[in-house]
């Protein structure tokens, strides 16, 4: 299949559609990136490859769309299996990168939105104990899964890399914007070397989007959401 | 550290029978432990200390949590019986896909069936119908969503139909008269040994169910 036939639909604020981009980049395989501007309405395009669910990412392989940011990750995977492996190969290291990626997703993610969303002060400080309380769980998978090489794939970007790296751009954000810090020092060591690194690997820092501009389409985000109480972002 | 397989697991919950039937499938001799979930074992909070739910698959003394996870584990581990997964990438993603809309849609879906009441209620079986109808539209003309023989989508789905009857009594309705498909599709898997065992009694299921609902509260 020509390297051409690969399309992205994604939103450039989507940590989702990073995942994506950051699987592909590691297989070096070419794509083309459309990018959805969600808050004006889906297009057709995203409707027709969507229909269940009508959300971003979606990788389309041939005239075959993928939904679903990890199952993407995991196609790109097993689909392009000459290039470098993204999943461990070991059956239970595999689910224990699975494991984090789901938490990262169910839990940890929606506990920094809240950060930004919260109204009231205890809403707020509870958002961030939950933010900071996965950050220590996560830290200490860091070395367990990584046996203190550079990433959680061990020498490159892996699985639980790519789920967990694409939240930095919107924890910096949020950093910014509420004037904390969630990384640091002296809780999270590992951590704050391994989102160095990962930020500023090639496969990442074209698709990383600029601390400053989420900060600000967060704040529209956030004006929209307690206004309207509707979600925007997909 | 133990050998072997145990499972800890409560008997009516549909993320317990999935890994049940996963391993019957595979016909792996396992331990199961029954946990009284409003008194965790020691086990269950040291092997799940970040969720502290069932199911925990316990593997030569290491955890394995999540339901859809611990199914991949096992169809990855013992790969060479009953593959629950397809060998094709594509057919792998739409399997995975179909395997998280039925975490996203149905288990809510369903709670909210036997917790609501009213406009809540009614909108919930709407939603609930619908989904249903997604996924026997996915099913289409084959016997399994595996195809021929039952898959990874046909083990995540098929517990929930243990719980059909309590919502139907819960939410006056009747699922088969929307979906005749998808029952005549849970009764053909109901027909072989490792989903007949691994699913309780529908009336006990909602029995549990009334019982629950006295206990929180719920009319």
């Amino acid at each position: 299949m020509a390297k051409s036939d690969v399309k992205v639909l994604g939103s450039w604020p989507s940590p989702y559609s990073m995942r994506a981009r950051i699987a592909l980049n590691i297989k070096s395989v070419n794509y083309e990136y459309v990018d959805e501007r969600l808050w004006e309405g889906k297009s057709e395009f995203l409707l027709k490859s969507n229909p269940v669910h009508k959300k971003i990412p979606v990788l389309i392989h041939g005239d075959k769309p993928i939904c679903e940011s990890l199952i993407i990750v995991q196609y790109i995977d097993e689909t392009w299996s000459s290039g470098p492996s993204i999943l461990p190969s070991d059956p239970y290291e595999r689910a224990i990168a699975r494991f984090w990626a789901a938490y990262l997703d169910e839990k940890w993610f929606p506990s920094i939105k809240s950060i930004g969303i919260a109204q009231e002060e205890d809403a707020r400080k509870a958002a961030i104990a939950q933010v900071e309380e996965g950050l220590v769980l996560l830290e200490e998978a860091f070395g367990k899964c990584g046996k203190g090489k550079p990433f959680f794939g061990g020498d490159q970007i892996g699985y639980l890399d790519i789920a967990f790296g694409c939240f930095l751009g919107w924890l910096r954000a949020t950093e910014k914007m509420s004037g904390i810090k969630l990384l640091s020092e002296s809780k999270t060591p590992a951590l704050l070397n391994w989102a160095g690194r990962f930020c500023s690997d090639a496969t990442v820092k074209d698709v990383m989007p600029d601390t400053d501009k989420l900060a600000a389409f967060g704040k529209m985000v956030i004006a929209k959401v307690r206004g309207a109480g509707a979600e925007i972002h997909g | 550290m133990a050998e072997g397989v145990v499972l800890l697991d409560f008997w009516p919950s549909p993320f317990g029978m999935r890994v049940r039937i996963a391993l019957a499938e595979k016909g792996i001799k396992y331990e199961y432990k029954e946990e009284d979930l409003r008194n965790k074992s020691a086990l269950l909070l040291q092997m799940n200390p970040v969720h502290k739910k069932i199911p925990v698959l316990i593997h030569n003394g290491k955890p394995v949590c999540e339901s859809l996870i611990q199914v991949q584990y096992i169809d990855e581990v013992w790969h060479h019986t009953s593959p629950l997964l397809p060998s094709h990438s594509y057919q792998r993603a739409i399997a995975r896909f179909w395997a998280d809309f039925v975490d996203k849609k149905i288990y809510e879906l369903g709670r909210k069936i036997w917790t609501s009441k009213g406009e809540e209620q009614e909108t919930a079986k709407k939603e609930f119908i619908e989904s249903l109808k997604l996924l026997e539209g996915e099913l289409g003309d084959k016997p399994y969503f595996g195809g021929e023989n039952l898959g990874y989508v046909d083990v995540v789905l098929v517990p929930f139909y243990s719980w059909f009857y309590a919502y139907e009594k819960c939410g006056n309705f009747s699922i088969e008269a929307e979906c005749p498909k998808l029952i005549a599709w849970a009764k053909r898997c109901l027909e072989k040994e490792s989903v007949s065992k691994s699913l309780p009694d529908q009336e006990k299921v909602y029995d549990f169910v009334l019982q629950l609902k006295k206990l929180l509260g719920i009319e």
